[in-house]
């Protein structure tokens, strides 16, 4: 009973966020249709919203491909840990693949055994893909209908939601250096590089913080 | 294919592709503590940067503007505790008033 409840309130919250996304999306003139294949096909908010950021501040698309990818390499890393736990074969290794992402996972690994962790990924998975994708619609459309993104301060909404996901993981002393370092480094290098490197060449610092234990 | 269509097929199927390599490969593989570590601070590193350049960056200017107001905002409202969708709101709307009457 508290798993499908916990994966229902965790699905709307995440979910309803999906509008600050398909919003954001389109005031960096993605099309609606973009918006939304984002949240259906890459299915991971730092990502999606990096996709757009990245873009919006003038980079390649490889650069956004390159710093959305990184990004989703957490993913990778919660597969490792719960597909003992899950015992995918086949079509339904594909399903809990895409939606593998920090919810999910948080979800199944607050719960006590193993048929519980299982019902809590599932549930959280598909709940939170739902409400994604209607949500990312939903901002969206609503972006297109209302046209100047600042007027709307839809030029805040991004970095602003890139703070929101950034803040539980400033959990620590070495991650509050890494933050202030990258701030450094990103801003020294966005007049003299072009634009979506300052944001990757950020990569560096976490490699140096993390090297030592 | 235009920018916008390279952006969004590229980062989805690498996505899915990590994804599914992640669900598909014994445990044991890449639990180097070292790798791990790094892991965790990737996400740090490049979201901060992401706030960064979002708040401050016109093309290859830094500019202080209405999102920098928006921003100061959403700190405040995290500091005080308030829900993600709080935070956006709250910040979109200092950054559209700033924007209207400054």
């Amino acid at each position: 009973m508290s798993v499908k409840r916990d994966s229902f309130s965790v699905s709307i919250t995440v979910g309803a966020y999906g509008s600050a996304f398909g919003a954001a999306a389109v005031a960096a003139d993605f099309s609606v249709l973009q918006a939304c294949l984002l949240s259906l096909l890459l299915f991971s908010g730092a990502s999606q919203f990096a996709v757009v950021g990245v873009i919006a501040a003038g980079g390649t698309p490889l650069n956004a491909i390159a710093t959305s990818t990184l990004l989703g390499t957490r993913n990778g890393l919660y597969g490792l840990r719960l597909a003992p736990i899950l015992k995918l074969r086949g079509w339904k290794r594909v399903i809990a693949a895409q939606i593998t992402i920090d919810e999910s996972i948080g979800v199944a690994l607050a719960q006590k055994d193993d048929a519980q962790m299982r019902k809590g990924f599932w549930y959280t998975g598909f709940g939170v893909f739902i409400f994604w994708n209607l949500f990312t619609l939903a901002g969206a459309l609503g972006a297109q209908a209302i046209g100047d993104p600042s007027a709307w301060g839809l030029d805040a909404a991004v970095p602003a939601a890139f703070l929101g996901l950034l803040w539980p993981r400033l959990s620590d002393r070495k991650s509050w250096v890494l933050a202030g370092f990258a701030i450094l480094l990103a801003l020294i290098l966005t007049p003299n590089v072009p634009a979506g490197i300052p944001i990757i060449s950020c990569t560096a610092l976490a490699v140096i913080i993390g090297w030592r234990k | 294919m235009s920018t916008f269509w390279i952006a969004v097929i590229g980062s989805s199927a690498l996505a899915f592709a990590i994804k599914f390599v992640g669900a598909s490969v014994p445990e044991t593989f890449l639990s180097n503590p070292r790798i791990l570590r790094i892991n965790t601070f990737i996400p740090v590193a490049l979201l901060t940067a992401l706030v960064a350049v979002n708040t401050v960056a016109d093309k290859s200017k830094l500019v202080l503007d209405n999102r920098a107001l928006g921003m100061s905002a959403a700190i405040v409202l995290l500091i005080a505790k308030a829900p993600f969708p709080v935070v956006v709101l709250g910040a979109a709307m200092t950054s559209a008033l700033a924007y209207r009457y400054l």
